[in-house]
């Protein structure tokens, strides 16, 4: 095999993500009344950087084969608390960004601590956790409101150039700072190598809890970036049950479509950010065929199933039953 | 070669697993330059010493010294930082990161505090050659590898850290018989360069080849260290024996001689390359021993009867009709009537944190049950019964399976199939880890059900066993029957000579299964 072939055996889930999102949003923008514009585009982004955001902190947990459910609740979490700090002059505007990614940083601490040395299960932890993040939110936000600076607002939901999207260069540049100094740490192939097989990580002496508790912190970081631009575009905070659950059962479906076994050890933050963005097609895509919107949920729900099932044919492939318990 | 101070050297170190001695007192010297091979047989505490010279476990007496100076390892990675590195049989590789990645995997290159890829290849494809293995690429992902390269890798992984000391459990074991003669000579180039290799295998001709040294090990003691060549295969084998003998074992009854078919008859079954060509046949009253070394294909072989093994070829008959068992489902169903007793209880036997009784009905649910709605008289006079038949201690039905000991757990998953009155009965290892006086009363439990009539394959790691309990055993070697041996033929000696594939002239004319 040529050198190239064995890179995309080892990015299959991520190339996957892409083609997928490709293929989803041309048939989006080649069905819209208005075409492919920069101002179709900036709305595609702005929606999809959102639950790109959460989509990436979400990878980051399941790569180590567990999961994050607290997601969309720090994203509303750090969505109420930016519509009262980010606001004022640019000095008290940075603060308050400051303010609010290290409480999304904080949240995921928390998940971290009791999950690895708490040794909780992530599923039952997150939700425990994210029930008490939507309480502070609650508190913080009993009614919609507050406000946000709206000339940052302006600027980073806006085109720069004309026709780039300023949200996506935004998610660029996280990707950039975030995602890729981690997948090249050792914590970050620690991480992975977690989730592939924890027992042969702790034979090769891997850091595992370290990197396990690396990976909530920086979900929670993520999804506090998400709730930062949630605010960005809605001008306000709102302590919303229903979005917040959404949020976090999207971040999973992003996170298969985008190629990241639920089993961990494999994909990307990057798949998962294309998963996020093809999501997001596939639910607008009724909006252009001019459906009913009533359609969207049963409508994704298929599409979501479809995708999954695509990642289940692997286990034809196995030849001991008791392989597909482990 | 006798040096003043040894590479490394162990005394006195012990270590317990519960109520059993895994090591006990072992000691042992490797020099530098040197090849020291480790034998005895299963249980004997090869692999406990490993595990404690690597710092996987850590002994509860004794003390190691390497260069001299006492040292103990907290980690495997400790052990890793003072040179003592360990290719383990049970592979450590991560299957879905990339060669190179695993073999940099405890200490990658970096540069600005990430990890250098360019420079990881580069090491990567250095350890790959000095392992032999330079067709293998640094950028293919290790679950998409075969085992016998993955074995390679393993090894390219343990010589990139730089070891003084290398131990190989097994390590030829997956591997085919081209890359095994590429490991001696890697192997034969480290002695040259100083290296001490540790090298335990069952495979005898491979230690009288490499090792410069041989140590014994029997029941977690070390009972003699001689220089390879100075003693034969025979007396090898006898120093890996000696067990005492206890008289634990009920009388076996004679077969009775009829015209019925066997109750259950293999003809040529082979899966992958873990079984080969197995023939046999089971008759009612008979009960069939499995030896052999570990992992020689006996656990697959039980798999593949209950119908857990997918893409089987070969024949299966029952009572003379042939079959074709495709889940535990349809092979416990009344006209087949198999059960397997599992291997670990603890996932695949029990529900442990469900009630006794829900352990004890959950296969038999159908006989207790009358359209879909389970008889709660029906299931708890059955459920009496069994508690008596196997004097199962227990507080009462109601309490978690988890609660009882473990030779108590083991009785409620033989009992938990005994209830759909099994004609073949199939065990994988059913005694490990359980107390003396509970495998006596499995022992006589399984005498009791041949007489009844039920045809038993019975697996056992513990020679002993299949020697007290067994009418014929059939020796697995590399996923095939290696011989078959009948009545008094079954000698502890027997056993482990076939088991090692020692072809010698004291063991008796031996038929081999099949022909």
């Amino acid at each position: 095999m040529k050198d190239w072939k064995y890179w995309v055996a080892e990015q299959r889930g991520t190339l996957f993500a892409f083609v997928t999102f490709v293929v989803m949003f041309t048939i989006y923008v080649s069905n819209h009344p208005a075409g492919f514009t920069a101002n179709v585009v900036q709305t595609a982004a702005n929606k999809g950087v959102l639950l790109a955001f959460v989509a990436m902190a979400q990878a980051l947990v399941v790569i180590t084969a567990g999961i994050d459910l607290s997601v969309g609740m720090i994203f509303i979490l750090t969505n109420c608390l930016a519509s009262w700090i980010v606001v004022g002059t640019p000095l008290e505007t940075a603060l308050g960004i400051v303010g609010v990614l290290l409480a999304g940083l904080a949240c995921g601490a928390v998940n971290g601590l009791i999950v690895i040395y708490g040794r909780l299960q992530p599923i039952v932890t997150t939700i425990a956790t994210g029930a008490i993040f939507f309480g502070i939110a609650l508190l913080l936000r009993p009614f919609p409101g507050g406000g946000v600076n709206e000339d940052l607002a302006d600027f980073l939901t806006g085109k720069i150039w004309g026709v780039v999207p300023v949200s996506l260069l935004v998610l660029v540049a996280v990707v950039l700072l975030v995602w890729v100094p981690f997948s090249r740490s050792v914590m970050g192939r620690a991480a992975y190598a977690t989730g592939s097989s924890e027992a042969a990580a702790y034979m090769s002496g891997m850091p595992i809890r370290r990197a396990k508790f690396l990976t909530y912190t920086l979900a929670g970081l993520l999804a506090g970036i998400g709730g930062l631009f949630l605010t960005f575009f809605t001008y306000t905070g709102e302590a919303a049950l229903a979005s917040g659950n959404a949020y976090t059962l999207f971040s999973i479906a992003a996170v298969v479509l985008g190629g990241v076994s639920l089993y961990g050890g494999t994909g990307s933050a990057i798949g998962a950010v294309f998963g996020a963005l093809a999501f997001r097609a596939i639910g607008d895509l009724l909006f252009v065929f001019d459906l009913d919107p009533l359609w969207q949920p049963l409508f994704q729900g298929v599409v979501l199933l479809i995708a999954v099932s695509l990642g289940a044919f692997a286990l034809l492939r196995v030849r001991n039953k008791l392989d597909w318990f482990t | 070669m006798s040096r003043a101070v040894p590479l490394f050297r162990m005394e006195g170190v012990s270590k317990r697993y519960g109520g059993v001695r895994a090591l006990d007192g072992a000691e042992l010297t490797v020099n530098a330059g040197q090849i020291h091979g480790i034998l005895g047989e299963n249980g004997a505490g090869k692999s406990t010493l490993i595990k404690i010279m690597s710092g996987v476990v850590e002994p509860d007496a004794g003390r190691m010294m390497l260069d001299g100076k006492e040292i103990s390892f907290a980690s495997p990675a400790a052990a890793n930082d003072a040179g003592i590195v360990c290719v383990f049989q049970e592979l450590s590789l991560i299957p879905h990161l990339s060669v190179a990645d695993n073999i940099v995997i405890s200490n990658p290159p970096k540069r600005f505090g990430m990890i250098d890829r360019r420079k990881q290849r580069a090491i990567a494809k250095e350890a790959l050659a000095r392992a032999g293995a330079a067709d293998i690429h640094p950028q293919a992902l290790v679950k998409d590898l075969p085992l016998s390269r993955r074995q390679m890798v393993e090894i390219a992984k343990a010589l990139a850290r730089k070891p003084r000391i290398l131990i190989l459990d097994e390590a030829t074991s997956a591997l085919t018989a081209s890359d095994v003669s590429k490991v001696f000579s890697v192997l034969k180039r480290l002695r040259e360069e100083g290296l001490a290799l540790l090298y335990i295998s069952h495979r005898m001709h491979e230690i009288a080849e490499l090792a410069d040294m041989c140590t014994v090990f029997r029941n977690g003691s070390n009972v003699a260290s001689f220089a390879t060549g100075t003693k034969s295969g025979n007396e090898i084998v006898e120093m890996m024996i000696g067990r005492e003998y206890s008289n634990v074992f009920p009388a076996k009854t004679p077969p009775v001689l009829s015209e019925k078919p066997p109750v259950v008859e293999c003809r040529h079954l082979a899966w992958t390359d873990q079984l080969r060509d197995i023939s046999f046949s089971v008759r009612a009253g008979e009960v069939i021993g499995l030896g052999g070394l570990d992992g020689q294909g006996q656990r697959e072989l039980l798999l593949a009867l209950f119908g857990v093994l997918r893409g089987v070829s070969g024949q299966v008959l029952i009572e003379g009709q042939p079959v074709g068992i495709g889940s535990p489902r349809q092979a416990k169903r009344g006209e087949i009537g198999m059960a397997l007793i599992p291997e670990d209880r603890k996932t695949e036997g029990l529900l442990l944190p469900m009630s006794v009784r829900d352990n004890l009905s959950f296969a038999a649910l159908d006989r207790v049950s009358r359209g879909g709605i389970i008889d709660g008289t029906a299931e708890k006079s059955h459920i009496d019964e069994m508690i008596r038949l196997l004097a199962i201690k227990t507080a009462g039905t109601d309490i978690p399976a988890g609660a009882l000991s473990g030779g108590n757990q083991q009785k409620i998953v033989i009992a938990k199939w005994l209830m759909n009155r099994p004609r073949i009965i199939l065990l994988n290892d059913p005694t490990r880890g359980i107390d003396v006086g509970t495998k006596q009363e499995i022992y006589q439990l399984l005498r009791k059900l041949a007489d009844e009539g039920a045809a038993i394959v019975f697996y056992s790691t513990d020679y002993d066993e299949l020697i007290g309990c067994c009418d014929r055993v059939l020796v697995m070697y590399d996923g095939g029957i290696h011989r078959e041996l009948a009545g008094e033929e079954i000698t502890e000696h027997a056993l482990i000579a076939s088991a090692l594939n020692v072809e010698e002239a004291s063991v008796d004319r031996t038929r081999v299964a099949g022909a």
